[in-house]
């Protein structure tokens, strides 16, 4: 069952266009998130979710039951909030109660519902002070706790971790998901932060200009980016993109990198349709299918591919090193082991694994196989 | 040497500052030091200096003049109070909810604000008075029965000063407000929204209690303004009919100008200076409590 169905959704400010046309279907019980550069519309469309916005046009189903003409209290959403939106005048416990005071929910079932989520999200000691009495961390668990307590259809998040420092981000990213794996509730997650958006998301909505540039699950996104803009936005480093011309081999179609003597032939994609031959292609691959020559990449050999390039540059990161290479002429990133050093403006040896080449359309950026 | 460094346009302010910083506190601090002490004198129309003690403040305490201005600026103050920062608060909610020419609006309610006290006073006096003004035009109407004579009754003419205060200030108070109200994150009005609360409920429970030291500021603005008034007092009612509308500062006046006993007037002067002490230095505390707060939540 579809929890939230998006069609054909549009947003004007004055002349600017935000959101151009929307369509998403979300199952019940995923996680999805909407992830994109700052600016790209997404927390417009969130609000528009949950109604604290209006769509131009289109529509927006919860629960099978189109909702564009009601109240954001009546949708049965809950919401929580870069900046977390605690009423700071209340304790936590009346920020948690404030919604089922509104619903006059009677006080005891009240007291029971904090209880649950008190325990739930561990904040029990903290019940009874301010906001401002507060650490950011402690915060953002009693902005969620104020979600939970609601048990609704669908939860939205717009970019709840982002004002956390790193370590604690990298927490709570693992608490939400596990709380969402323990109560299976469906959430639309908005972000700007890719690492999150993999680590987290059932589903990925990749956003950005105000369109839904791909939609599929994180493994997709990752490995098929949909277009050019997918492939660079997702992964740290991004995917590597160079210039590339199809030619006809013996065994399949051959991508070649370069020109002349530097010229690096790759196995292009089988799937890559008879037309293109002969046709410049732009070549993606991520730099970690470009390793040190030992490495171990499938248990078919012709997955990998052993070539010889140009080290520009090494990054060690101590958790792996980043090689600046030259490929075909063209700068591309590769991820070699830790300890493997290579000599900056020498040759090296690089095993690359050519099961994970996209060849994307010049003219429209879009993915061809 | 170090002035000598710094350019000729830093150093123009400086040196033009020091004249009306000293000047301002010759006068300020100045004469009233002056006038403390010449309430300790015997001084009648020229200044004398000999010593009385209290006794000019005794005499002050006794007269009826003082005792009725003393009710009335009690009575006043509140009423001015709650009046103004009612109708302040009304207009700025209504403003905050991002209607079509805002701008034109906030001019027009704050405009009173430039318009000389005797000038609202003046008018006022017109529109309240029961032969010329709002009652002569119902009364011409149609409504031969209608009844607006507050300026020329003894126990409620106060009220009219009430009015016309409160019509100047309100703009005031309003605009405070209003920066208030758009100083809350606007991300709690969705919260409270999400959460179920209709329009009277998300201000009275979170939007309001969230801005409660703009309501302390525009308490004590409103309170000094209140105790200080005398210009529009005067040009509106005189202190009439009778002495029913006297207040403090006419009683100053009445003493020092009108009667030549600058003994007494002064000794109304510091009185009332009290009055303003008392408003001013708990807010002056409270300001420093909530900025020592602020630094140590930080
Ligand atoms: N109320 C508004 N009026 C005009 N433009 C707006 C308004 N809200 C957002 N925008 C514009 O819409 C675009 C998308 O904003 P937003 O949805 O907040 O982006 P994101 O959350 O992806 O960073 C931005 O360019 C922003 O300037
Ligand atoms: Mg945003």
């Amino acid at each position: 069952m579809a929890a939230l169905r998006i069609r054909d959704l549009h947003k004007r400010f004055g002349p600017v266009e935000v959101l151009k046309g929307i369509d998403l279907e979300i199952d019940s019980g995923d996680f999805t998130v909407l992830v994109g550069p700052s600016g790209c519309g997404k927390s417009t469309l969130l609000n528009i979710i949950a109604g604290l916005e209006k769509a131009s046009s289109g529509d927006v189903e919860i629960g099978e039951a189109v909702v564009n003409d009601i109240q954001p209290k009546d949708r049965d959403i809950a919401m929580v909030f870069q900046s977390y939106a605690l009423y700071p005048t209340m304790t936590v416990r009346q920020n948690i109660t404030f919604g089922m005071e509104c619903r006059r929910v009677p006080k005891a079932r009240q007291d029971e519902a904090v209880d649950r989520v008190a325990k739930l999200l561990q904040i029990e000691p903290l019940l009874a002070r301010k906001p401002g009495q507060l650490s950011g961390g402690q915060r953002q668990r009693v902005a969620m706790g104020r979600a939970l307590v609601r048990d609704p259809k669908l939860f939205l998040f717009d970019e709840p971790l982002s004002n956390l420092d790193a370590k604690l981000r990298v927490e709570m990213r693992m608490e939400i998901k596990q709380l969402h794996a323990r109560i299976g509730s469906t959430i639309v997650y908005v972000t700007h932060d890719q690492i999150e958006a993999m680590t987290m998301a059932t589903r990925i909505a990749v956003m950005h200009q105000g369109s839904v540039q791909q939609f599929a699950d994180p493994d997709t996104i990752y490995n098929r980016p949909a277009n050019l803009f997918v492939a660079r936005f997702m992964g740290a480093p991004p995917m590597n993109t160079v210039t590339a011309r199809l030619e006809g081999g013996p065994d399949g179609p051959v991508a070649v990198v370069g020109q002349g003597a530097d010229a690096i032939r790759l196995p292009a994609p089988a799937a890559v349709g008879p037309d293109w031959l002969r046709r410049p292609v732009i070549l993606g691959i991520r730099p970690e299918c470009i390793a040190e020559p030992t490495r171990y990449f499938s248990e078919d050999p012709a997955a990998t591919m052993t070539i010889s390039a140009p080290v520009e540059l090494t990054e060690p990161t101590g958790a792996e090193t980043i090689v600046v290479l030259r490929l075909g002429g063209e700068k591309v990133l590769g991820r070699v082991a830790p300890d493997v050093r290579m000599p900056t403006g020498a040759v090296g040896r690089f095993a690359v694994d050519t099961r994970k080449i996209c060849l994307f359309d010049p003219t429209t950026e879009r993915l061809i196989a | 040497m170090k002035a000598a460094r710094r350019s000729p346009g830093e150093v123009l302010p400086l040196l033009a500052i020091w004249v009306p910083v000293l000047v301002s506190i010759l006068y300020v601090v100045g004469f009233t030091l002056y006038t403390v002490w010449i309430a300790f004198t015997p001084s009648t129309l020229l200044p004398e200096y000999g010593w009385v003690g209290l006794k000019n403040y005794v005499a002050i305490l006794h007269t009826r003049n003082w005792n009725i201005a003393a009710a009335n600026i009690v009575v006043y103050s509140v009423c001015f109070l709650a009046l103004t920062t009612f109708l302040g608060l009304l207009l700025a909610v209504l403003l905050d909810q991002k209607l079509r020419g805002e701008n034109v609006f906030r001019t027009i309610f704050l405009y009173p604000l430039a318009v000389s006290f005797v000038v609202t006073g003046v008018v006022w006096g017109w529109l309240l008075n029961p032969g010329i003004g709002i009652q002569k035009v119902v009364v011409g109407l149609g409504w031969t029965d209608f009844r607006f004579d507050w300026l020329v009754d003894r126990d409620r003419a106060l009220y009219c000063i009430v009015l016309a205060g409160a019509w100047q200030a309100s703009g005031f108070a309003m605009a405070l407000f209003l920066a208030g109200l758009r100083s809350v994150d606007a991300d709690l009005m969705k919260a409270a929204q999400i959460d179920g609360a209709g329009p009277l409920r998300t201000y009275r429970r979170v939007v309001l209690p969230t801005i409660w030291p703009i309501f302390i500021a525009v308490f004590v603005i409103l309170l000094q303004f209140a105790i200080k008034t005398f210009d529009l007092a005067v040009a509106l009612t005189g202190g009439g009919p009778g002495i029913s509308t006297v207040l403090p500062s006419m009683v100053v006046y009445d003493f020092m100008f009108q009667r030549g006993l600058l003994g007494r007037g002064s000794a109304a002067a510091v009185l009332q200076l009290l009055m303003l002490v008392a408003v001013l230095v708990p807010y002056g505390v409270f300001r420093r409590w909530q900025t020592l707060k602020a630094a140590r939540n930080a």
